[in-house]
C-alpha cells in the first residue's frame, strides 16, 4: 500500500522545477493526444507553442492577451500568499471597466486628453469598490470571500449587460446593444501601427516588477509573507488581520479594474454585453503555475497567452479543435499541482499492519 | 529521464518537419468566424453547412477554414485578423458581436472581402447579409396558435436586439391571427449558447404554464427540456428533429448554403461587391422544417400560410399592428417597411413581458 508522507524539508529547486516539468509533461501528454487525433505530433505542438512566438503579429497578440493575465494575476497572488481567495476578479474587472469607460460614455465627443488618466484611475477605483464588498463582509461578519467575490462576478456581469442595454446604449445603434464607440483621447495608444499592443500593455508588463520590489523591499511585503504562512506569529508580532484582507483585496480588485478599463480603452473601444472572456479566472490559474511570485506571474501570464493563440492557428492551420486549448490548460494544472504534492510529501510504501511513522 | 529527453528530441524533430507546407497554394482561401461550436446543431451548425455547401460545389477552387467559439469582445478582432493574414480572400463573421472587429479588421486589410452576419454597418470591403427569420417565426406562431391548450406560449429569448424582437412579434401576431387569446411568456437569457442556461429557461417557463416552447438561442437543450415534459416545441436554426421526435414541431431552418456559394463565386470571378442582403423565404435562405406531431388541417395551414409569405401574397407584418401602449404602430392594410422592421425595439400589443431597456 502507498501513502503519502510529509517531507521534513522542501526543496526550493523542485518548487520552482515542477511548473518547468509540467510544461514539458504537458507537451508531451499533447503529443500522444495529437497522434491519438491523427495530427502529426511535431507539427500540432509547434503551431501551439512556437509559431505565436515567431511573428511580429504573433508577439504583439501574445502580449495584449498576457497583459491582463498578469495584472490580475499578480493582485491574486498578493492575496493568495496571504491566504485571501479572491475569486472575483472577473467581476472586479467588469466593475472597473464600468466605472472607468463612465467618462468615455457621458463625454463622446470629448478632445481632452486628461479623460483617458481620468478613465484608467476610475476604473482601479471601480475594481477596488467591486472587492470591497467581499472585505467589508469578511471583517464584518465573517463571510467567506470565496463565495461572495465569485457570487458578485455574476451581479457585475448582468450591470454591464442592463448598461450596454438600457441607460448607456448607443442612440444611433438601431437598439443593438453596446455604448457609442470611445472618442480617440479616450482610447490607449498603439505602440506601432499595424499591431495591437498598446500603452496598457506596457503598463502590465511594469507591474510585476513593481510588485516584486514591494514583496521584498517593504514591510507590507514581508507582512504579507509572514501572514500567509503563519498566521497565528503574525497576530503575535501585531499584524493585523483585518488590515490585511481589506489591502490584499483592495490591491487585487484595483488591479484587476485597471485590467478592464485598459481592455475597453484599448483592443475593444467600447462597452458590450461581454468584454472578458474569463480573464478573471483564467488569471488564477496563472497566478498559481507562477508560484505566487510576480516574476513566475509574468512568465505564466506569457506562456497562457501563447495557448490561447497558438490554438487559435491550430485551428486554422492544422483544423484542430478549440477544445484543446482548454485541455491544455487543464493538463497543466493537473501536472503543477501533483509536483506541488510530491515536494510537500513523499510516497511511501508500507506493508499490511505496519503504520506509516 | 532518458526517456523524456528522447521524447522531447522527438518531438522537436516533428516541430522542424514543418517546412513543407500542406497546403496547396492555387485555392482561394475562404474563412469563417463561429460563435459557437458546429456541434451545436443550431446557429453555427447552420453556418457550417453553409460551408461545407461551398467545399462541395467548389472545392476544387476554394479550400474552406473555421475558428471556432470565438467570443464577441477582444479576442474577435484577433481570430479574424488571423484569417486575413493567413491569406484568406473571404471571411465570413457570423455574429452580430463582431461588427466592431470586422469593420477594424477591414480596414487594415483593404484587399480582402468580409461579410458580417446580422450587422448593420458596411464598408467599401464588408457587406451585410441576414435572413428574414421573422417569416418562419409567423408561421411558427400560426401552429402554436392552432394547437396550445394552455393558450401559454414560452419564449426563450437571447438579447433584446431588434432581430429577437422582431421575431418574438412576429410569433406573436401569426398566434393571433389565429387565436386571440394566445400569451406570449418571454425569459431573457442573455447568451447564445448556454445549453444548461437554456434548458433551465425552458423549465421555467413550463412551471408557468407554457405548453409550447420557442427559442432564439442555439442549442437543442430547450426542445429536449420539452421532450422531457412531453411538451411540443419549435427547433432553432437547423431541423433539431432527431433530437426530439415526438416534440418538434417544425424548425426554421437557416439555408446560408446559396447565399455562400454565389458570394465566393463572386470573389473567383472579381465580382464581388459590398451589399447589404435582407432574403426570406422567397430566396430559399429561409425554409421550414417538415411540419411533424400536429393534426393535418394544422400542417396544411401552416403550408398555406408559409406559401403565402413566399410568393409575395402577404407579409407577417400587415397592419393593424399596435404596440404595447395600444398606439397604431401600422395602419389597416398597410405593411411594415424594412426600416421599422430592421431597428424595432418595441413589442407588439399581447406579449406579456416588458421589453428590458
Amino acid at each position: 500500500m502507498l501513502v503519502l508522507e510529509a517531507r521534513a524539508t522542501q526543496s526550493a529547486t523542485a518548487a520552482w522545477l515542477s511548473p518547468l516539468l509540467a510544461m514539458v509533461l504537458t507537451a508531451l501528454t499533447g503529443a500522444v493526444i495529437f497522434l491519438a487525433m491523427g495530427k502529426t505530433p511535431g507539427i500540432a505542438l509547434y503551431i501551439y507553442f512556437v509559431e505565436p512566438l515567431t511573428s511580429w503579429s504573433g508577439l504583439s497578440e501574445v502580449a495584449v492577451k498576457a497583459g491582463p493575465l498578469i495584472l490580475i494575476g499578480i493582485g491574486l497572488s498578493l492575496g493568495f500568499r496571504a491566504g485571501v481567495w479572491n475569486i472575483g476578479a472577473e467581476g472586479q474587472f467588469i466593475a472597473g471597466a464600468l466605472l472607468g469607460s463612465a467618462p468615455a460614455v457621458y463625454f463622446y465627443d470629448s478632445v481632452n486628453p486628461l479623460i483617458l488618466p481620468a478613465m484608467l484611475a476610475m476604473g482601479v477605483l471601480g475594481g477596488m469598490g467591486w472587492a470591497a464588498i467581499p472585505a467589508f463582509l469578511k471583517t464584518r461578519f465573517n463571510a467567506n470571500e470565496i463565495l461572495v467575490s465569485l457570487m458578485l462576478v455574476y451581479v457585475a456581469e448582468l450591470l454591464l449587460v442592463h448598461l450596454v442595454q438600457g441607460p448607456w446604449r448607443n442612440p444611433q445603434g438601431w437598439g443593438f446593444p453596446g455604448t457609442r464607440m470611445f472618442p480617440d483621447v479616450a482610447l490607449l495608444p498603439m505602440l506601432f501601427p499595424g499591431y495591437r499592443v498598446h500603452l496598457g500593455t506596457l503598463i502590465a508588463m511594469a507591474v510585476p516588477l513593481l510588485a516584486w520590489f514591494v514583496l521584498t523591499k517593504s514591510r507590507f511585503g514581508f507582512q504579507v509573507q509572514v501572514f500567509g504562512s503563519a498566521p497565528l506569529a503574525a497576530r503575535h508580532a501585531g499584524i493585523n488581520n483585518h488590515r490585511m484582507v481589506w489591502t490584499t483585496l483592495l490591491i487585487s480588485g484595483g488591479l484587476a479594474g485597471l485590467a478592464g478599463v485598459m481592455e475597453a480603452a484599448s483592443t475593444i473601444g467600447q462597452l458590450m454585453p461581454k468584454i472578458s472572456p474569463g480573464y478573471g479566472f483564467t488569471a488564477i490559474i496563472v497566478a498559481f503555475l507562477g508560484r505566487l511570485h510576480p516574476v513566475g506571474v509574468a512568465l505564466a501570464g506569457t506562456a497562457i497567452a501563447v495557448t490561447y493563440i497558438g490554438g487559435e492557428g491550430a485551428q486554422i492551420s492544422a483544423g484542430l479543435p478549440k477544445a484543446v486549448t482548454g485541455l491544455f490548460q487543464g493538463i497543466i494544472l493537473f501536472y503543477l499541482l501533483a509536483f506541488d504534492l510530491l515536494t510537500r510529501y513523499r510516497l511511501v510504501r508500507i506493508r499490511r499492519g505496519e503504520r506509516a511513522a | 529521464m532518458k526517456n523524456i529527453i528522447k521524447l522531447t528530441a522527438l518531438a522537436l524533430a516533428g516541430a522542424l518537419a514543418l517546412t513543407t507546407g500542406a497546403v496547396s497554394a492555387d485555392k482561394t482561401k475562404v474563412g469563417f468566424i463561429y460563435i459557437g461550436p458546429p456541434g451545436d446543431h443550431g446557429w453555427t451548425y447552420a453556418h457550417d453547412q453553409g460551408r461545407l455547401a461551398i467545399e462541395k460545389e467548389l472545392g476544387d477552387h476554394v479550400q474552406t477554414t473555421f475558428v471556432e467559439n470565438v467570443p464577441e469582445g477582444p479576442d474577435a478582432e484577433r481570430a479574424i485578423a488571423k484569417l486575413a493574414e493567413t491569406g484568406h480572400e473571404l471571411i465570413f463573421t457570423t455574429s452580430f458581436g463582431y461588427m466592431e472587429p470586422t469593420l477594424k479588421v477591414a480596414k487594415r486589410f483593404p484587399n480582402v472581402k468580409f461579410e458580417h452576419a446580422t450587422g448593420y454597418k458596411r464598408a467599401d470591403n464588408v457587406s451585410t447579409y441576414v435572413a428574414r427569420f421573422y417569416e418562419g417565426r409567423y408561421v411558427q406562431g400560426v401552429i402554436a396558435g392552432k394547437i396550445s391548450k394552455s393558450n401559454v406560449i414560452g419564449y426563450i429569448a437571447s438579447f433584446p436586439i431588434p432581430e429577437v424582437v422582431r421575431g418574438i412579434n412576429a410569433f406573436l401576431l401569426g398566434a393571433h391571427s389565429v387565436n386571440p387569446d394566445i400569451k406570449v411568456k418571454v425569459v431573457w437569457v442573455y447568451t447564445w449558447f448556454d445549453p444548461p442556461k437554456e434548458a433551465d429557461a425552458a423549465k421555467v417557463l413550463m412551471d408557468q404554464g407554457a405548453d409550447i416552447i420557442t427559442q432564439h438561442t442555439d442549442s437543442t437543450a430547450a426542445l429536449q427540456a420539452a421532450a422531457e415534459r412531453g411538451i411540443y416545441a419549435f427547433g432553432q436554426a437547423s431541423d433539431m428533429i432527431h433530437f426530439a421526435e415526438k416534440t418538434q414541431l417544425t424548425s426554421i431552418i437557416d439555408n446560408w448554403g446559396p447565399y455562400y456559394v454565389a458570394r465566393t463565386k463572386a470573389v473567383l470571378d472579381g465580382t464581388w461587391a459590398s451589399t447589404d442582403t435582407w432574403d426570406g423565404m422567397d430566396k430559399g435562405m429561409v425554409v421550414m422544417a417538415p411540419y411533424t406531431n400536429m393534426p393535418a388541417d394544422v400542417a396544411a395551414l401552416a403550408a398555406k400560410t408559409a406559401e403565402s409569405i413566399r410568393s409575395g401574397a402577404f407579409h407577417p407584418f400587415t397592419g393593424p399592428i399596435h404596440n404595447q401602449a395600444g398606439e397604431q404602430v401600422v395602419a389597416a392594410g398597410a405593411v411594415a417597411d424594412d426600416g421599422m422592421l430592421a431597428g424595432m425595439s418595441f413589442y407588439v400589443q399581447g406579449i406579456d413581458d416588458k421589453l428590458p431597456q
